[in-house]
């Protein structure tokens, strides 16, 4: 039996898989991780599913020690450095941890949130179908709550099979303005609050975190029907107006339903670079159609599954400048430059 | 309720590019609320692939779906024949019986409500504890019961600033709806009283103990009783007793 054991850790540190579905109805939120694309890399590169629980770190790194036996490990998502008893691991390229070696994971460098897969998967209990730790609603996770010093977390597998994998090519960032679908309540704003929206600049305020994102920046002005509706359901992304004119993009651990006007909505394609931008970072946001958002969705989705199908034994895998550039290449996920 | 408000079609609202809401009505409305618990149901029953989950509000359904399985225009057709179909199935109701310890540390906006509609607090608590409620949703965090039904001589608008934080079980009022609150949140609602019931239990099943449609009343209980239902609850009893169904 193989443990990873918390040795040091910041405090949004949580399990996160790809969410908790069906319990809205009764003011469950989905949680699962910020930035599902960056978990499902991290989970291709142990072989694990993309819907497994992995350990999500927000912004600061962790430090674990593995106790019993060994185990695969790979990170992906913000750009944290990571060592092996003070070796550090090239990016994108799982490693096997021997019992009784440290994992360090270094403070981003660039992003938010990154993901620590390991193989096989942490023998956690499923809460209502997730692992998932929903953090407002102390639900799922370790006992509803973040992890600590001291935890041990249990894992699936005793010791992992085959040569550990690297990727060859990382996700080709997109870049640009966040892009968003308009609804469900456009109609609660002028004309010229809709401009504002669409052209100006924003940026992510501290008030940041899970549950979402409030922004600043020019107001946008509501219509003659105010700002507050008969509470209504919210979606992943919903970007709500309150009567301050000012953005909040809710993710997550958002309320399932709210009484504010929601001016439009995040493509699915999108979210997960939203969540690795920082506070102070600043974007803006445009309007694609219906076919655009799906279409961005399947080429992500595309893209995970060829990031999966080129993985290589990490000794064959090449080092040459190409990869390494690719490699660098996850740096333009953040700031959209 | 009338013929005419079950012909009415719903309004599709796009919301994102995996989800889209069917609303029925702008109001807080006991037919248009029972049209749309009737919509939940018959989702629920058509198995519909590709349709992720549903969220039923007072006026609105938001019906989550994976975009890449079905499209937008598929679950906007099947939303409008199941409302035509659906109507406003009858409800298996059930009516409950909450326990609540009003005022002090329990409710501590009672004495203000009371002030601001120039009535005694015994009033406040006579009036808010001797109706039926009806409960319209559960939303915003787990548990979170939303109520119509509310004495509107205590109807009191929100708090300009809300708190930043309220106990769990906290019975509170919020313009005409009254609210059962699940876990300890921020609100800017007025706390009135404080109940053991834990309507949201993840690992007990059902989870959620009230339901959309369902009845509540309240109960005033002394002060005395907290300590030994609250240590009840916490060993799963519900507390909340079916009084009628």
């Amino acid at each position: 039996m193989t443990d990873l054991v918390v040795k040091a850790c910041g405090p949004g540190t949580s399990i996160q898989d790809q969410g908790r579905f069906g319990w809205q109805k009764y003011g469950l939120g989905p949680a699962g991780a910020m930035d599902r694309p960056a978990q499902a890399q991290a989970n291709a590169l142990v072989g694990n599913g993309p819907g497994a629980g992995c350990i999500e770190l927000a912004l600061a790194g962790a430090r674990f020690v593995v106790e019993g036996g060994s185990c695969r490990i790979a990170l992906a998502g913000a750009d944290m450095p990571l060592k092996i008893d003070g070796t550090v691991t090239a990016p994108l390229t799982a490693a096997t941890v021997q019992a009784g070696q440290t994992i360090d994971v270094g403070t981003a460098r660039r992003g938010q949130f990154g993901y620590l897969a390991v193989a096989g998967g942490f023998a956690l209990t499923a809460v209502l179908g997730s692992v998932a730790l929903h953090m407002k609603a102390a639900i799922g996770g370790i006992d509803g709550r973040a992890f600590r010093p001291g935890d041990r977390l249990p894992l699936l597998m005793a010791q992992p099979s085959g040569p550990d994998l690297a990727a060859e090519r990382a996700l080709a960032p997109y870049i640009g303005p966040i892009r968003v679908l308009l609804g469900p309540q456009e109609d609660y704003f002028t004309s010229a609050g809709l401009a504002t929206f669409l052209s100006a600049t924003y940026t992510i305020t501290p008030n940041a975190d899970r549950m979402g994102i409030r922004l600043t920046g020019p107001k946008i002005e509501h219509g003659p029907k105010g700002y507050n509706i008969v509470s209504d359901g919210i979606a992943t992304g919903a970007i709500q107006v309150p009567g301050n004119g000012e953005p909040i993009i809710l993710l997550a651990d958002r309320q399932t339903t709210g009484g504010y006007p929601k001016i439009a909505n995040v493509i699915s394609a999108d979210l997960g670079r939203l969540s690795q931008m920082r506070p102070g970072d600043s974007f803006s946001f445009t309007q694609v159609s219906r076919a655009d958002a799906i279409a961005a969705l399947r080429s992500q989705q595309t893209a995970l599954e060829e990031f999966r199908a080129n993985l290589r034994p990490s000794g064959a895998a090449s080092l040459d400048s190409a990869r390494l550039l690719s490699l660098n290449l996850i740096d333009g996920w953040v700031k959209g430059e | 309720m009338s013929d005419a408000s079950a012909q009415t079609p719903p309004r599709i609202l796009s919301s994102g590019d995996s989800a889209l809401v069917v609303e029925l009505g702008d109001t807080i409305d006991p037919a248009i609320n029972a049209r749309i618990i009737a919509l939940d149901a018959a989702f629920a029953a058509a198995r519909i692939p590709g349709v992720v989950e549903t969220v039923t509000t007072y006026r609105s359904l938001l019906v989550q779906f994976d975009p890449l399985v079905i499209d937008f225009e598929s679950v906007a057709a099947h939303a409008v024949a199941l409302t035509a179909a659906a109507g406003a199935a009858t409800i298996r109701s059930r009516r409950w019986k909450v326990p609540v310890v009003y005022g002090g540390d329990f409710g501590i906006d009672l004495d203000d409500v009371a002030a601001r509609h120039k009535i005694t607090t015994r009033e406040v608590v006579r009036r808010h504890s001797s109706v039926v409620y009806r409960v319209y949703a559960i939303g915003f965090m787990p548990g979170y019961t939303y109520l119509g039904g509310l004495d509107q001589s205590i109807a009191t608008p929100r708090r300009m600033e809300p708190r930043l934080m309220t106990p769990a079980g906290t019975i509170s009022i919020g313009g005409i709806q009254a609210l059962v609150a699940g876990d300890a949140m921020p609100s800017g609602w007025h706390l009135l009283g404080r109940t053991p019931v834990k309507t949201f239990v993840a690992t007990r099943e059902p989870p959620v103990l009230f339901v959309p449609g369902d009845e509540v009343v309240f109960e005033p209980i002394d002060a005395a009783l907290w300590a030994p239902l609250s240590a009840r609850a916490q060993d799963g009893d519900p507390i909340a007793e079916v009084i009628a169904s």
